[in-house]
Protein backbone atom coordinates (compact mmCIF):
# COMPACT_ATOMS: atom_id res chain seq x y z
CA UNK A 1 0.00 0.00 0.00
CA UNK A 2 1.28 3.52 -0.93
CA UNK A 3 1.27 6.50 1.39
CA UNK A 4 -1.46 8.49 1.04
CA UNK A 5 -0.32 11.42 2.86
CA UNK A 6 2.10 12.04 0.47
CA UNK A 7 0.11 11.97 -2.61
CA UNK A 8 -2.01 14.58 -4.11
CA UNK A 9 -5.83 14.74 -3.72
CA UNK A 10 -8.42 16.54 -6.04
CA UNK A 11 -11.19 18.33 -4.36
CA UNK A 12 -13.33 15.01 -4.47
CA UNK A 13 -10.96 12.80 -2.42
CA UNK A 14 -13.39 12.31 1.09
CA UNK A 15 -16.03 11.50 -1.96
CA UNK A 16 -14.06 8.94 -3.60
CA UNK A 17 -13.52 7.65 -0.12
CA UNK A 18 -17.32 7.99 1.06
CA UNK A 19 -18.17 5.78 -2.07
CA UNK A 20 -16.30 3.21 -0.91
CA UNK A 21 -14.11 3.45 -3.95
CA UNK A 22 -11.02 1.58 -4.46
CA UNK A 23 -7.81 4.00 -4.36
CA UNK A 24 -4.69 3.84 -6.20
CA UNK A 25 -1.89 6.25 -6.56
CA UNK A 26 -2.13 7.47 -9.83
CA UNK A 27 1.47 8.97 -10.90
CA UNK A 28 1.47 10.59 -7.70
CA UNK A 29 -2.08 11.36 -7.64
CA UNK A 30 -4.60 9.30 -4.47
CA UNK A 31 -7.32 8.63 -7.61
CA UNK A 32 -9.95 5.78 -7.56
CA UNK A 33 -9.05 2.94 -9.68
CA UNK A 34 -12.81 1.55 -9.35
CA UNK A 35 -16.13 2.15 -7.67
CA UNK A 36 -18.55 -0.98 -8.06
CA UNK A 37 -16.23 -2.94 -10.61
CA UNK A 38 -14.64 -2.18 -13.80
CA UNK A 39 -17.09 -3.91 -16.34
CA UNK A 40 -20.37 -2.53 -14.65
CA UNK A 41 -18.79 1.22 -15.27
CA UNK A 42 -17.56 0.20 -18.22
CA UNK A 43 -21.45 -0.84 -19.39
CA UNK A 44 -22.57 2.18 -18.09
CA UNK A 45 -20.37 4.62 -20.01
CA UNK A 46 -21.18 2.70 -23.30
CA UNK A 47 -25.27 2.16 -22.31
CA UNK A 48 -25.96 5.14 -20.00
CA UNK A 49 -24.25 8.10 -18.31
CA UNK A 50 -20.94 7.48 -16.46
CA UNK A 51 -19.04 10.31 -14.36
CA UNK A 52 -14.99 10.43 -13.90
CA UNK A 53 -13.15 12.75 -11.93
CA UNK A 54 -10.43 13.80 -13.81
CA UNK A 55 -9.68 16.70 -11.95
CA UNK A 56 -5.75 15.93 -11.79
CA UNK A 57 -5.59 16.49 -15.22
CA UNK A 58 -3.69 20.02 -15.58
CA UNK A 59 -4.74 23.14 -16.76
CA UNK A 60 -2.31 26.00 -18.48
CA UNK A 61 -3.43 29.26 -19.99
CA UNK A 62 -2.02 31.35 -22.34
CA UNK A 63 -2.76 34.74 -22.45
CA UNK A 64 -1.46 37.94 -24.24
CA UNK A 65 -1.23 39.70 -28.47
CA UNK A 66 0.85 36.86 -29.46
CA UNK A 67 -1.10 33.94 -27.62
CA UNK A 68 -1.99 32.38 -30.74
CA UNK A 69 1.73 32.59 -32.15
CA UNK A 70 3.20 30.72 -28.90
CA UNK A 71 0.45 28.04 -29.39
CA UNK A 72 1.46 27.33 -32.77
CA UNK A 73 5.08 27.56 -32.14
CA UNK A 74 4.68 24.84 -29.17
CA UNK A 75 1.83 22.83 -30.76
CA UNK A 76 1.68 20.41 -33.66
CA UNK A 77 -1.92 21.07 -34.81
CA UNK A 78 -2.65 24.61 -36.61
CA UNK A 79 -4.43 26.85 -33.80
CA UNK A 80 -5.04 29.77 -36.16
CA UNK A 81 -8.20 27.00 -37.89
CA UNK A 82 -10.01 27.69 -34.59
CA UNK A 83 -12.30 30.05 -33.87
CA UNK A 84 -13.53 31.08 -30.58
CA UNK A 85 -15.01 27.83 -28.64
CA UNK A 86 -13.70 25.31 -30.58
CA UNK A 87 -11.13 22.62 -29.41
CA UNK A 88 -8.48 20.97 -30.93
CA UNK A 89 -6.12 17.79 -29.92
CA UNK A 90 -3.28 18.60 -30.56
CA UNK A 91 0.46 17.90 -29.33
CA UNK A 92 3.65 19.51 -27.64
CA UNK A 93 6.84 18.14 -29.23
CA UNK A 94 10.69 17.90 -28.60
CA UNK A 95 13.33 19.54 -31.30
CA UNK A 96 13.79 15.48 -31.83
CA UNK A 97 10.08 14.61 -32.66
CA UNK A 98 8.81 13.04 -29.71
CA UNK A 99 6.38 13.81 -27.81
CA UNK A 100 6.17 16.28 -23.55
CA UNK A 101 2.64 15.39 -23.66
CA UNK A 102 -0.41 15.34 -25.96
CA UNK A 103 -2.75 18.26 -24.82
CA UNK A 104 -6.47 19.65 -25.95
CA UNK A 105 -6.35 22.97 -26.91
CA UNK A 106 -9.20 25.36 -26.48
CA UNK A 107 -9.89 28.72 -27.52
CA UNK A 108 -11.18 30.91 -25.45
CA UNK A 109 -10.61 34.57 -27.47
CA UNK A 110 -8.43 35.90 -29.52
CA UNK A 111 -5.82 36.28 -27.01
CA UNK A 112 -6.51 33.35 -24.70
CA UNK A 113 -6.16 29.81 -24.94
CA UNK A 114 -6.91 27.25 -22.42
CA UNK A 115 -4.80 24.19 -22.36
CA UNK A 116 -5.81 21.01 -20.84
CA UNK A 117 -2.88 18.87 -20.04
CA UNK A 118 -2.00 15.41 -18.73
CA UNK A 119 -1.85 15.47 -14.94
CA UNK A 120 1.58 14.26 -14.39
CA UNK A 121 2.63 16.19 -17.72
CA UNK A 122 1.60 19.55 -16.24
CA UNK A 123 5.23 21.26 -14.30
CA UNK A 124 7.13 19.78 -17.55
CA UNK A 125 4.99 20.92 -19.80
CA UNK A 126 4.96 23.99 -17.86
CA UNK A 127 8.06 24.70 -18.36
CA UNK A 128 8.21 23.54 -21.55
CA UNK A 129 5.88 26.52 -22.94
CA UNK A 130 7.25 29.06 -20.16
CA UNK A 131 10.84 28.25 -21.67
CA UNK A 132 9.58 30.07 -25.40
CA UNK A 133 9.56 33.19 -24.01
CA UNK A 134 9.90 35.26 -27.29
CA UNK A 135 6.13 36.02 -27.82
CA UNK A 136 4.32 38.62 -26.07
CA UNK A 137 2.45 35.99 -24.01
CA UNK A 138 2.32 34.77 -20.92
CA UNK A 139 1.89 31.25 -19.66
CA UNK A 140 0.06 30.47 -16.00
CA UNK A 141 -0.40 26.98 -14.77
CA UNK A 142 -3.95 27.31 -13.72
CA UNK A 143 -4.22 23.58 -12.67
CA UNK A 144 -4.96 24.38 -8.88
CA UNK A 145 -7.62 26.39 -9.96
CA UNK A 146 -9.60 23.56 -11.68
CA UNK A 147 -11.65 20.44 -11.01
CA UNK A 148 -12.51 18.61 -14.18
CA UNK A 149 -15.44 16.34 -13.92
CA UNK A 150 -16.21 14.09 -16.93
CA UNK A 151 -19.72 12.84 -18.08
CA UNK A 152 -19.86 10.29 -20.79
CA UNK A 153 -22.34 8.25 -22.29
CA UNK A 154 -25.04 8.36 -24.97
CA UNK A 155 -27.55 9.63 -22.02
CA UNK A 156 -25.06 11.89 -21.18
CA UNK A 157 -26.29 14.93 -23.27
CA UNK A 158 -29.99 14.46 -21.89
CA UNK A 159 -28.76 14.19 -17.96
CA UNK A 160 -26.49 17.55 -17.94
CA UNK A 161 -29.37 19.60 -19.87
CA UNK A 162 -31.41 18.95 -16.16
CA UNK A 163 -28.22 20.92 -14.56
CA UNK A 164 -28.00 23.61 -16.93
CA UNK A 165 -29.73 26.49 -18.97
CA UNK A 166 -26.96 26.34 -21.40
CA UNK A 167 -28.60 24.54 -24.39
CA UNK A 168 -26.14 21.43 -25.27
CA UNK A 169 -27.40 20.01 -27.74
CA UNK A 170 -26.28 22.91 -30.36
CA UNK A 171 -22.58 22.41 -28.61
CA UNK A 172 -20.41 20.39 -31.25
CA UNK A 173 -18.00 17.26 -30.85
CA UNK A 174 -14.91 19.35 -30.03
CA UNK A 175 -16.47 22.53 -29.10
CA UNK A 176 -17.05 24.18 -25.68
CA UNK A 177 -18.86 27.37 -24.00
CA UNK A 178 -18.72 29.28 -20.86
CA UNK A 179 -21.82 29.23 -18.49
CA UNK A 180 -23.36 27.20 -15.56
CA UNK A 181 -23.63 24.30 -14.42
CA UNK A 182 -25.26 22.51 -11.51
CA UNK A 183 -25.66 26.18 -10.70
CA UNK A 184 -22.17 27.03 -10.81
CA UNK A 185 -19.89 28.69 -13.22
CA UNK A 186 -18.35 26.25 -15.51
CA UNK A 187 -16.56 25.88 -18.92
CA UNK A 188 -18.37 22.80 -20.76
CA UNK A 189 -16.46 21.67 -23.71
CA UNK A 190 -17.98 18.29 -25.88
CA UNK A 191 -15.13 16.14 -25.41
CA UNK A 192 -14.22 13.32 -23.59
CA UNK A 193 -12.15 9.75 -23.25
CA UNK A 194 -14.14 7.20 -23.66
CA UNK A 195 -14.99 6.98 -27.17
CA UNK A 196 -18.93 8.16 -26.13
CA UNK A 197 -20.85 11.30 -26.44
CA UNK A 198 -20.46 13.70 -23.66
CA UNK A 199 -18.73 16.63 -21.59
CA UNK A 200 -16.03 18.03 -19.66
CA UNK A 201 -16.68 20.14 -17.20
CA UNK A 202 -14.29 22.48 -15.85
CA UNK A 203 -15.10 24.08 -12.81
CA UNK A 204 -13.71 25.67 -9.47
CA UNK A 205 -12.23 23.29 -7.03
CA UNK A 206 -14.38 24.65 -3.85
CA UNK A 207 -17.71 23.84 -6.79
CA UNK A 208 -16.42 20.20 -8.09
CA UNK A 209 -18.95 18.36 -5.15
CA UNK A 210 -21.59 19.88 -6.01
CA UNK A 211 -21.39 19.58 -10.22
CA UNK A 212 -20.53 15.73 -8.89
CA UNK A 213 -23.05 15.11 -6.65
CA UNK A 214 -25.67 16.73 -8.63
CA UNK A 215 -24.72 14.55 -11.69
CA UNK A 216 -25.01 11.54 -9.47
CA UNK A 217 -28.35 12.09 -8.22
CA UNK A 218 -29.60 11.97 -11.92
CA UNK A 219 -28.39 8.61 -11.63
CA UNK A 220 -24.76 9.02 -13.55
CA UNK A 221 -22.65 5.81 -12.48
CA UNK A 222 -19.69 6.79 -10.63
CA UNK A 223 -16.47 5.67 -12.65
CA UNK A 224 -12.91 5.23 -12.00
CA UNK A 225 -9.70 5.50 -14.05
CA UNK A 226 -10.01 1.22 -14.52
CA UNK A 227 -13.03 2.02 -16.97
CA UNK A 228 -11.14 4.96 -18.16
CA UNK A 229 -8.55 3.12 -19.55
CA UNK A 230 -10.52 0.12 -21.01
CA UNK A 231 -13.06 2.54 -22.64
CA UNK A 232 -10.22 4.63 -24.33
CA UNK A 233 -8.25 1.74 -25.20
CA UNK A 234 -11.35 0.16 -26.96
CA UNK A 235 -11.57 3.93 -28.79
CA UNK A 236 -7.87 3.94 -29.92
CA UNK A 237 -6.95 6.88 -27.85
CA UNK A 238 -3.31 7.58 -26.82
CA UNK A 239 -2.70 7.57 -23.04
CA UNK A 240 0.93 9.36 -22.26
CA UNK A 241 3.64 7.06 -21.08
CA UNK A 242 2.16 3.95 -23.66
CA UNK A 243 1.39 4.63 -26.54
CA UNK A 244 3.54 8.23 -26.73
CA UNK A 245 6.35 9.22 -25.10
CA UNK A 246 9.89 11.60 -25.45
CA UNK A 247 10.87 8.45 -27.79
CA UNK A 248 7.91 8.46 -30.19
CA UNK A 249 7.02 10.48 -32.51
CA UNK A 250 3.33 11.50 -33.86
CA UNK A 251 3.94 9.56 -37.39
CA UNK A 252 5.21 6.62 -35.29
CA UNK A 253 2.11 7.02 -32.88
CA UNK A 254 -0.38 6.90 -35.63
CA UNK A 255 -1.34 10.69 -34.98
CA UNK A 256 -0.34 12.23 -38.58
CA UNK A 257 -3.86 13.75 -38.79
CA UNK A 258 -2.48 16.06 -35.68
CA UNK A 259 0.49 17.56 -36.98
CA UNK A 260 -0.23 20.26 -39.85
CA UNK A 261 3.54 20.09 -41.92
CA UNK A 262 2.74 23.09 -43.82
CA UNK A 263 2.61 25.69 -40.69
CA UNK A 264 5.36 28.31 -40.84
CA UNK A 265 7.48 26.48 -37.96
CA UNK A 266 6.84 24.69 -34.67
CA UNK A 267 8.98 22.94 -32.15
CA UNK A 268 9.99 19.42 -33.95
CA UNK A 269 9.09 20.45 -37.28
CA UNK A 270 12.72 19.66 -38.39
CA UNK A 271 12.81 16.54 -37.04
CA UNK A 272 9.49 15.33 -38.84
CA UNK A 273 10.92 16.43 -42.08
CA UNK A 274 13.64 14.44 -41.94
CA UNK A 275 11.10 11.31 -40.60
CA UNK A 276 8.87 12.27 -43.43
CA UNK A 277 11.40 12.23 -45.91
CA UNK A 278 13.56 8.96 -44.23
CA UNK A 279 10.25 6.88 -43.57
CA UNK A 280 9.07 6.10 -40.44
CA UNK A 281 10.63 2.46 -39.12
CA UNK A 282 7.70 1.69 -36.53
CA UNK A 283 4.31 2.33 -36.03
CA UNK A 284 1.10 1.93 -33.65
CA UNK A 285 -1.37 -0.74 -34.62
CA UNK A 286 -4.21 -2.67 -32.86
CA UNK A 287 -4.21 -6.36 -32.42
CA UNK A 288 -6.76 -8.88 -31.43
CA UNK A 289 -5.70 -11.93 -29.22
CA UNK A 290 -6.69 -15.57 -31.68
CA UNK A 291 -4.73 -17.75 -28.58
CA UNK A 292 -5.88 -17.64 -24.73
CA UNK A 293 -4.77 -14.57 -23.05
CA UNK A 294 -3.73 -11.09 -22.39
CA UNK A 295 -1.34 -9.10 -24.19
CA UNK A 296 -0.72 -6.71 -21.33
CA UNK A 297 1.77 -3.28 -21.40
CA UNK A 298 5.18 -4.13 -21.80
CA UNK A 299 5.01 -7.68 -23.30
CA UNK A 300 7.37 -8.29 -26.88
CA UNK A 301 5.66 -9.29 -29.90
CA UNK A 302 7.37 -11.61 -32.20
CA UNK A 303 6.94 -12.21 -35.72
CA UNK A 304 8.38 -15.38 -37.50
CA UNK A 305 9.87 -16.25 -34.12
CA UNK A 306 12.19 -13.08 -34.21
CA UNK A 307 11.96 -9.76 -31.92
CA UNK A 308 9.66 -7.16 -33.76
CA UNK A 309 7.81 -5.20 -31.28
CA UNK A 310 6.25 -4.42 -28.09
CA UNK A 311 2.75 -3.80 -26.41
CA UNK A 312 1.98 -0.61 -25.49
CA UNK A 313 -1.78 -1.01 -23.83
CA UNK A 314 -3.29 -4.21 -24.06
CA UNK A 315 -6.62 -5.90 -22.00
CA UNK A 316 -9.79 -7.01 -22.24
CA UNK A 317 -12.59 -4.92 -24.07
CA UNK A 318 -15.64 -5.55 -22.36
CA UNK A 319 -17.71 -3.98 -25.56
CA UNK A 320 -16.69 -6.47 -28.23
CA UNK A 321 -15.79 -9.42 -25.93
CA UNK A 322 -12.38 -10.03 -26.88
CA UNK A 323 -8.87 -9.29 -25.72
CA UNK A 324 -7.43 -6.29 -27.37
CA UNK A 325 -4.14 -3.84 -27.27
CA UNK A 326 -1.79 -1.60 -29.30
CA UNK A 327 1.24 -2.19 -29.80
CA UNK A 328 4.53 -1.16 -32.07
CA UNK A 329 5.70 -2.79 -35.01
CA UNK A 330 8.13 -2.57 -37.70
CA UNK A 331 6.16 -0.50 -40.74
CA UNK A 332 6.36 -3.65 -43.21
CA UNK A 333 3.96 -5.39 -41.00
CA UNK A 334 1.93 -2.57 -39.31
CA UNK A 335 -0.54 -3.81 -41.75
CA UNK A 336 -4.20 -5.29 -39.98
CA UNK A 337 -3.83 -8.74 -40.90
CA UNK A 338 -0.10 -9.61 -39.92
CA UNK A 339 -0.01 -12.20 -37.68
CA UNK A 340 2.12 -11.84 -34.23
CA UNK A 341 3.12 -13.52 -31.01
CA UNK A 342 2.27 -12.08 -28.16
CA UNK A 343 4.99 -12.93 -25.48
CA UNK A 344 2.82 -13.87 -22.20
CA UNK A 345 4.95 -15.35 -19.27
CA UNK A 346 7.52 -16.75 -21.75
CA UNK A 347 5.13 -18.04 -24.26
CA UNK A 348 4.17 -16.72 -27.83
CA UNK A 349 0.26 -16.57 -27.69
CA UNK A 350 -1.23 -15.88 -31.13
CA UNK A 351 -2.39 -12.41 -31.78
CA UNK A 352 -3.63 -10.86 -35.10
CA UNK A 353 -3.28 -7.04 -36.30
CA UNK A 354 -6.25 -5.39 -37.08
CA UNK A 355 -8.10 -1.88 -38.17
CA UNK A 356 -8.69 0.33 -35.28
CA UNK A 357 -10.29 2.65 -33.53
CA UNK A 358 -11.68 -1.33 -32.33
CA UNK A 359 -15.09 -0.08 -31.05
CA UNK A 360 -16.78 3.39 -32.34
CA UNK A 361 -20.46 4.76 -31.27
CA UNK A 362 -23.46 4.48 -33.85
CA UNK A 363 -23.93 8.14 -34.10
CA UNK B 1 -15.38 -14.99 5.58
CA UNK B 2 -12.31 -17.05 5.61
CA UNK B 3 -12.97 -21.28 6.59
CA UNK B 4 -11.49 -22.16 10.03
CA UNK B 5 -10.02 -25.43 7.97
CA UNK B 6 -8.22 -23.61 5.70
CA UNK B 7 -4.62 -22.47 5.49
CA UNK B 8 -3.55 -19.39 3.83
CA UNK B 9 -0.17 -17.73 2.23
CA UNK B 10 0.80 -14.43 2.92
CA UNK B 11 0.32 -13.92 -1.46
CA UNK B 12 -3.68 -14.44 -0.65
CA UNK B 13 -4.04 -18.25 -1.47
CA UNK B 14 -5.65 -21.07 0.39
CA UNK B 15 -5.28 -24.49 0.70
CA UNK B 16 -7.79 -27.56 1.90
CA UNK B 17 -6.33 -30.31 3.19
CA UNK B 18 -8.29 -34.08 3.34
CA UNK B 19 -5.71 -37.13 3.82
CA UNK B 20 -3.22 -36.03 0.87
CA UNK B 21 -5.08 -34.01 -1.43
CA UNK B 22 -4.87 -30.73 -1.11
CA UNK B 23 -7.42 -28.15 -3.08
CA UNK B 24 -6.22 -24.29 -3.63
CA UNK B 25 -7.71 -21.21 -4.32
CA UNK B 26 -6.87 -17.77 -3.79
CA UNK B 27 -8.63 -15.80 -1.27
CA UNK B 28 -11.72 -13.47 -0.68
CA UNK B 29 -9.28 -10.48 0.00
CA UNK B 30 -7.27 -11.36 -3.03
CA UNK B 31 -10.43 -11.48 -5.45
CA UNK B 32 -11.12 -8.30 -4.06
CA UNK B 33 -7.93 -6.52 -4.36
CA UNK B 34 -8.15 -7.64 -8.18
CA UNK B 35 -11.59 -6.76 -8.97
CA UNK B 36 -13.53 -7.90 -12.35
CA UNK B 37 -11.51 -11.43 -12.73
CA UNK B 38 -11.42 -12.15 -16.89
CA UNK B 39 -8.92 -14.80 -16.75
CA UNK B 40 -7.34 -18.00 -15.30
CA UNK B 41 -4.34 -19.29 -16.19
CA UNK B 42 -3.42 -22.82 -15.13
CA UNK B 43 -0.85 -25.47 -15.44
CA UNK B 44 -1.94 -29.20 -17.14
CA UNK B 45 -2.80 -32.25 -14.46
CA UNK B 46 0.37 -33.72 -14.33
CA UNK B 47 2.85 -30.85 -13.41
CA UNK B 48 4.94 -31.04 -9.95
CA UNK B 49 4.48 -27.48 -8.39
CA UNK B 50 6.60 -26.03 -5.18
CA UNK B 51 6.02 -24.27 -1.98
CA UNK B 52 5.77 -20.82 -2.55
CA UNK B 53 6.68 -21.14 -6.11
CA UNK B 54 4.34 -19.29 -9.05
CA UNK B 55 2.28 -22.02 -10.55
CA UNK B 56 -0.36 -19.72 -12.94
CA UNK B 57 -1.67 -16.99 -12.80
CA UNK B 58 -4.82 -14.88 -12.85
CA UNK B 59 -6.22 -11.47 -14.65
CA UNK B 60 -8.15 -9.20 -13.63
CA UNK B 61 -9.61 -6.01 -16.06
CA UNK B 62 -6.63 -3.78 -14.79
CA UNK B 63 -3.69 -5.93 -14.24
CA UNK B 64 -1.99 -9.99 -14.25
CA UNK B 65 -1.23 -11.54 -10.75
CA UNK B 66 0.93 -14.44 -9.97
CA UNK B 67 -0.59 -17.75 -8.15
CA UNK B 68 2.09 -19.30 -5.89
CA UNK B 69 1.00 -22.56 -4.28
CA UNK B 70 0.97 -22.84 -0.38
CA UNK B 71 2.12 -26.61 -1.04
CA UNK B 72 4.53 -28.87 -3.13
CA UNK B 73 2.86 -31.51 -4.81
CA UNK B 74 1.57 -32.90 -8.43
CA UNK B 75 -1.54 -31.36 -9.70
CA UNK B 76 -4.32 -34.25 -9.97
CA UNK B 77 -7.44 -31.95 -11.18
CA UNK B 78 -8.18 -28.23 -12.26
CA UNK B 79 -11.16 -26.26 -12.36
CA UNK B 80 -12.18 -26.52 -16.00
CA UNK B 81 -15.36 -24.23 -15.03
CA UNK B 82 -13.18 -21.01 -14.36
CA UNK B 83 -11.73 -21.36 -18.60
CA UNK B 84 -15.65 -20.17 -19.45
CA UNK B 85 -16.25 -18.58 -16.36
CA UNK B 86 -13.54 -16.96 -14.26
CA UNK B 87 -15.85 -14.45 -12.89
CA UNK B 88 -17.15 -16.87 -10.55
CA UNK B 89 -13.71 -16.68 -8.23
CA UNK B 90 -15.15 -12.40 -7.85
CA UNK B 91 -18.22 -14.15 -6.36
CA UNK B 92 -16.90 -17.66 -4.54
CA UNK B 93 -13.48 -17.51 -4.33
CA UNK B 94 -13.32 -20.13 -1.26
CA UNK B 95 -15.73 -22.82 -2.38
CA UNK B 96 -16.70 -23.68 -6.42
CA UNK B 97 -14.08 -21.41 -8.05
CA UNK B 98 -10.81 -23.35 -6.55
CA UNK B 99 -7.92 -23.55 -8.96
CA UNK B 100 -6.65 -27.04 -8.07
CA UNK B 101 -6.04 -29.92 -6.57
CA UNK B 102 -2.95 -31.60 -5.45
CA UNK B 103 -1.99 -34.47 -4.47
CA UNK B 104 0.49 -33.31 -1.25
CA UNK B 105 3.92 -34.17 -1.04
CA UNK B 106 4.90 -32.86 2.08
CA UNK B 107 2.27 -32.55 5.09
CA UNK B 108 4.85 -30.81 6.99
CA UNK B 109 4.60 -27.49 5.10
CA UNK B 110 1.01 -27.46 6.21
CA UNK B 111 2.08 -25.77 9.70
CA UNK B 112 3.99 -23.40 8.61
CA UNK B 113 1.09 -21.46 6.69
CA UNK B 114 -1.86 -18.94 8.47
CA UNK B 115 -4.11 -20.25 10.18
CA UNK B 116 -7.63 -18.38 9.45
CA UNK B 117 -7.25 -15.99 12.74
CA UNK B 118 -3.84 -15.39 11.68
CA UNK B 119 -4.97 -14.45 7.48
CA UNK B 120 -7.60 -12.28 9.01
CA UNK B 121 -5.09 -10.14 11.20
CA UNK B 122 -2.90 -10.13 8.50
CA UNK B 123 -5.17 -8.97 5.94
CA UNK B 124 -7.08 -6.56 8.41
CA UNK B 125 -10.43 -8.00 8.41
Amino acid sequence: MSDSAALLTTPLNATHRRLGAKMVDFGGWDMPVQYKGILDEHRAVRTGVGVFDVSHMGELVIRGPQALDLVNWIATNDASKLKTGQVQYSALLYEHGGFVDDILVHKVSDDEYFICVNASNQEKDFDHIAAEDHFQATVENAGARYAQIAIQGPKAVELCQRLTTTLLEPIRYYWFTDGEFAGVPARIARTGYTGEDGFEVYVSPEDASTVWDAVCSLGAQPCGLGARNTLRLEAKMALYGHEIDATLSPFEADLAWMVKMDKPNFIGKRALEKQKAAGIHRKLVGFEMVGRGIGRDGYEIEIDGEKAGWVTSGGPAPTLGKNIGLCYLPIAHAVPGQKINVIIRGVGVEAVTVPTPFYKRAK
Amino acid sequence: MYPENYSYTKEHEWVLVDGDTGTIGITDHAQSELGDIVYVDLPKVGTAIAQHTTFGSVESVKAVSDIYSPVSGEIIAINESLSTAPEKLNSDPHGDAWLVKVKLKDLSEIPGLMSAADYKKYVGA
